[in-house]
């Protein structure tokens, strides 16, 4: 299982160091790939573009689940078992369904491609990610602790900054990373959305190969591979401080 | 006019058909240890949520000081609840977890901290105070719990089943130590249990809940000792009920025809305490040991009667029960003043 899951990654991390021009023969260590990578600045722009929609639509992903999953807590609401389901069906959607149905959406109601649409549409597919983990946390919580937070006193906004909010937050920052990286690394949205200007790194990555698989494309692999284990480090590290 | 008044409350939840509290009236006085006691599903919680405000009655009234108090909701209400899971902040140390209250009532800085460390040395607490919660025992995150609540020093402090989780020996040291943070504060105590033992060694007065309805309210002896009901009799320790009529000359007698010693006019149901019957060559009740069972400092018996299928339980210390063993016959002697005839 193991091999099968991390070999191809291994071989790919290896050979962006290569020094030859060949992404399957080995010619001796060098950096000059990721030098000329670097050096690119549709490399640069891409990768700005790439973090800034990630952040953007990681936030406000994150925003809406929270509040979406505070919603479908207190009182019950009429056919609440339908709408759960209902926010995280888009999860099993083919993405090129969704893609496409969001660019006739977009073009229809006059959306440009661009930043803009493609914030808009990461958020969309981002909103599940994250709800689906806020959600987890919220339905193990024990509604006793904010009983005991009214009973000492606290309004529901001071229980819901005092208690709730801390409480949750764990998980709130979990959907984030999760929604951050997911939104980093899809490809078959944002090629669909993306315009000339907010190409993200996916999408250029996807540019490089068609002119052939050098190096290069292992090394924005690589690049793009530290940046979401280095998320996920971060969140598992605030994670660890939290519980301190 | 008492310090807390519940007149006619009756509950409902939403969404059910089942009246979880029917038409109860209780009233508690300042500094007293009430105890609400009762099986489960009798309705206990219910009446604890309905003072602390996170349940609005139906129907009924509850006054606090003459003040209505339904319409406060729980977080104006000067009252504060020790919840059965104890529900500390996990997130905060013991010490913010005590002046939580105060902090949010805008005490200042300086005079929490006072109260907290006051409230910590009552629960016998004092040096836990930077801990976190999960670092702590059950017992002492039950005594945090306890301090929580009591340094917002409440007019009135709701427990519910507050030693249910503690083993047997901490339970009994908590609930002398209940009893004397009780008198030190001068709160009332409303408590909630469905512990019998817990209730007759804690408080001043017990109520007896069954299905929603008050059986009986009175103090401890006259709970014990004078039962209103069979349902009490039986819920609150052992007991042994007999069935009894009258004779053409007034006085009691068992089906048998053995006379109990004290009068009626009607059959009613007579109760004695296993405790009060004793093993005596000359006593007045005959009949067959059927079953032993020794317990350390006592040993108890289960005795029928000649002359009717009734079976008795007795209670002897175990040097009076030296040398008596299953089938043999025996003699049972009472002090008639200790029976009670229970209402019919
Ligand atoms: N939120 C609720 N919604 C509907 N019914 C409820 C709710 N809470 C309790 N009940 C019902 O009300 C009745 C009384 O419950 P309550 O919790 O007051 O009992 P209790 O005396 O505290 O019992 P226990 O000793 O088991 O804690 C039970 O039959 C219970 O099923
Ligand atoms: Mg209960």
């Amino acid at each position: 299982m193991y091999v099968y899951l991390y070999i191809p990654l291994l071989i790919l991390i290896v050979f962006s160091f290569n020094g030859g021009r060949m992404a399957t023969i080995w010619e001796g260590f060098s950096l000059r790939w990721y030098a000329e990578v670097m050096q690119s600045d549709q490399f640069r722009a891409a990768t700005v573009n790439s973090l800034v929609v990630a952040s953007c639509a990681a936030f406000l992903a994150t925003t809406l689940a929270t509040l979406a999953a505070l919603g479908f807590r207190g009182r019950p609401i009429r056919g609440q078992g339908m709408m759960v389901p209902f926010l995280s069906f888009p999860l099993v959607i083919p993405e090129i369904v969704t893609a496409v149905a969001t660019l006739i959406f977009f073009i229809s109601i006059g959306v440009p491609l661009g930043m803009v649409g493609l914030i808009a549409a990461h958020t969309v597919f981002c909103i599940p990610f994250a709800f689906i983990t806020i959600k987890a946390r919220m339905d193990v919580m024990d509604d006793t602790l904010e009983q005991a937070a009214n009973d000492l006193y606290a309004d529901p906004r001071r229980t819901f900054f005092s208690v709730t909010l801390p409480l949750l937050w764990p998980a709130i920052l979990a959907g984030f990373i999760l929604a951050f990286i997911v939104s980093l690394d899809d490809f078959v949205i944002s090629l669909f959305l993306a315009g000339p200007s907010s190409t993200t790194l996916p999408i250029y990555m996807f540019g490089m190969m068609r002119l052939g698989v050098t190096p290069a494309v292992n090394a924005v692999s690589t690049i793009l591979l530290v940046m979401s284990v280095l998320f996920v480090l971060i969140a598992a590290w605030i994670n660890r401080m939290q519980r301190k | 006019m008492g310090f807390l008044e519940v007149e006619a409350v009756s509950h409902q939840y939403a969404g059910t058909d089942a009246q979880v509290l029917n038409e109860v009236s209780l009233t508690i006085q300042e500094n007293e240890f009430f105890t609400l006691l009762g099986p489960s599903g009798c309705g206990k919680t219910t009446m604890l949520r309905i003072l602390a405000g996170f349940e609005v009655p139906s129907r009924g009234r509850v006054t606090l000081d003459g003040q209505d108090i339904l319409r406060i909701p729980p977080w104006r209400r000067p009252v504060n609840t020790v919840f059965q899971s104890y529900a500390l902040f996990p997130h905060l140390t013991i010490l913010r977890n005590v002046t939580f209250g105060l902090k949010m009532r805008g005490v200042a800085k300086a005079d929490r901290h006072g109260a907290a460390r006051r409230a910590l040395d009552l629960v016998r607490l004092d040096g836990f105070a930077d801990r976190m919660p999960s670092d702590l025992s059950g017992g002492q995150q039950q005594r945090v719990a306890l301090a929580r609540a009591l340094a917002c020093q409440p007019r009135l402090l709701l427990l519910d089943e507050p030693l249910s989780a503690l083993d047997y020996k901490l339970r009994k040291e908590m609930q002398g130590e209940l009893k004397r943070i009780q008198r030190e504060t001068g709160t009332s105590f409303v408590f909630v249990t469905h512990d019998q033992e817990e209730a007759l060694a804690m408080s001043d007065r017990i109520a007896v809940m069954r299905q929603g309805t008050l059986e009986q309210v009175g103090n401890p002896s006259d709970i014990y000792d004078r039962p209103s009901s069979d349902f009490v009799a039986e819920f609150i320790g052992d007991s042994n009920l007999l069935n009894a009529a009258p004779d053409s000359q007034g006085r009691l007698c068992l089906p048998g025809g053995r006379a109990l010693g004290i009068r009626g006019d009607a059959p009613a149901r007579v109760m004695i305490r296993p405790e009060a019957l004793r093993i005596a060559p000359d006593g007045n009740l005959s009949g067959q040991v059927t079953d032993l069972v020794y317990s350390g400092a006592a040993t108890r018996f289960l005795v029928a009667l000649d002359g009717g299928e009734e079976t008795v339980q007795i209670q002897q210390t175990s040097t009076e029960a030296a040398g008596i063993s299953m089938g043999d016959k025996v003699c049972l002697a009472y002090d008639p003043q200790q029976l009670w005839v229970v209402a019919p």
